[in-house]
């Protein structure tokens, strides 16, 4: 059995120290601080990322906070909006109204005045009427009365005809 | 091993011959073993500083097998022996690497294996336990002892288990050094064999062959196995030194 000829055995283990003093230099100033530079960069690179991700998250949930309070706020204002122009509007109806009551109240004096005119003048002729007539009747029955005893009697008959 | 004539020399791919002609086989001649730990030590290199050299955040094929073999090794360090065993991890990524590539260029048809020398398993496991026992001395000091001493057994049985405790002690560095050498050695034996037997056999070769095929797969698996048991074992002895309590 070659593994039990120990003649070759400082043979191999001189050559598996150098081999194994050799891996270990080359490994453990090159190859392993590489590596573990390379894998604590890209763990940063994740750690950062992540990082930011949550960042513009937390951006992107204050912006969407923003937008519903100024759509509150657009809201809010609009109903304040609305209830001013309604009071307003409100406000001018009634000035309006008012004012169209008041001058419908006077045409309506205006009226009553000028009907109470129209009465006044219509009771004076037929004042007028009456006595002509009496006149005339009285022509006809060729009696001839003064126009002061005719008016007496008009008067009296009309005030009698009111009462 | 004649057969028809046809000599089958299972273990005369084991044989230390000088690598420029010769027989004397003095401790710095250049042999197939100065040969085969060269490439092995040129394949851990060219995986390690060649497949990582364009530290790239987002990793080639080449980086993530360097950066693989890496992680494995240094979750293996702080997950069994402790995070303080951190400090030894370019150690012990060397001898994974070692081992590890030593056993799968050894699979290479014609290829020597270093690592089914019982002359370098024992030398790599030894390193192992003389290192380990003078880390727990160093910083246990006494202490270091509990380590055979069961705290939590009865008294009467604490002298008995301590026998057995300082007996597997050492026994450490031969189950961790011939594991390695025999599970290498008995794979590449019986590959040759079986390799033997296609020649013998004739028309009924393709069974012999058939035969290989399948045991390459497992010597395959058997090579990162052995790295692997290798690898962790001297993880679990360091953790012993530095943590000597049960």
């Amino acid at each position: 059995m070659p593994q039990l000829d120990f003649t070759t055995f400082p043979n191999q283990i001189f050559w598996l120290l150098v081999a194994m003093i050799a891996l270990y230099m080359i490994l453990s100033r090159v190859a392993l601080p590489r590596i573990g530079a390379v894998l604590a960069d890209r763990r940063s690179a994740i750690t950062a990322d992540i990082a930011a991700a949550e960042d513009a998250k937390q951006k992107a949930i204050a912006a969407e906070e923003a937008y519903h309070k100024a759509l509150a706020d657009a809201r809010a204002e609009a109903g304040r909006i609305v209830d001013q122009a309604r009071t307003e509007m409100q406000r001018e109806v009634d000035v309006q109204l008012a004012k169209a009551e008041a001058e419908i109240a006077a045409q309506t004096a205006e009226s009553e005045q000028r009907i109470r005119e129209i009465r006044a003048s219509a009771m004076d002729m037929v004042a007028e009427v009456a006595r002509d007539t009496a006149r005339e009747v009285l022509g006809v029955f060729d009696v001839t009365a003064d126009a002061r005893t005719i008016n007496a009697a008009v008067t009296a008959r009309m005030k009698q005809g009111s009462a | 091993m004649a057969e028809n004539g046809i000599v089958i020399r299972p273990m005369d791919q084991f044989i230390v011959k000088p690598l420029f002609g010769g027989d004397v086989v003095s401790w710095y001649t250049p042999t197939n073993v100065t040969l085969w730990m060269a490439l092995t030590v040129l394949a851990a290199t060219a995986v390690m500083v060649y497949g990582a050299r364009g530290r790239a955040v987002v990793p080639t094929r080449a980086q993530s097998v360097a950066e693989l073999a890496y992680s494995f090794i240094y979750k293996m360090v702080e997950d069994v022996a402790g995070r303080d065993a951190v400090r030894f991890f370019p150690y012990i990524m060397t001898v994974f690497m070692f081992v590890l590539f030593a056993n799968l260029l050894g699979l290479i048809p014609f290829a020597f294996t270093t690592t089914s020398h019982i002359a370098v398993t024992a030398v790599l496991a030894l390193t192992v336990f003389i290192s380990v026992t003078a880390l727990g001395f160093i910083l246990n000091g006494t202490k270091f002892l509990k380590l055979f001493w069961v705290d939590s057994a009865p008294l009467a049985l604490r002298p008995v288990l301590a026998l057995i405790e300082v007996i597997s002690y050492f026994v450490r560095p031969v189950s961790h050094s011939i594991r390695l050498a025999g599970a290498m050695m008995a794979g590449h034996a019986v590959a040759k064999v079986f390799a033997g037997f296609a020649a013998a056999l004739g028309a009924a070769f393709f069974l012999p062959v058939l035969a290989v095929t399948a045991l390459y797969a497992l010597e395959l698996l058997v090579a990162v196995i052995q790295a692997y048991v290798f690898t962790i074992l001297t993880c679990v002895y360091l953790k012993d030194a530095l943590h000597p309590a049960h």
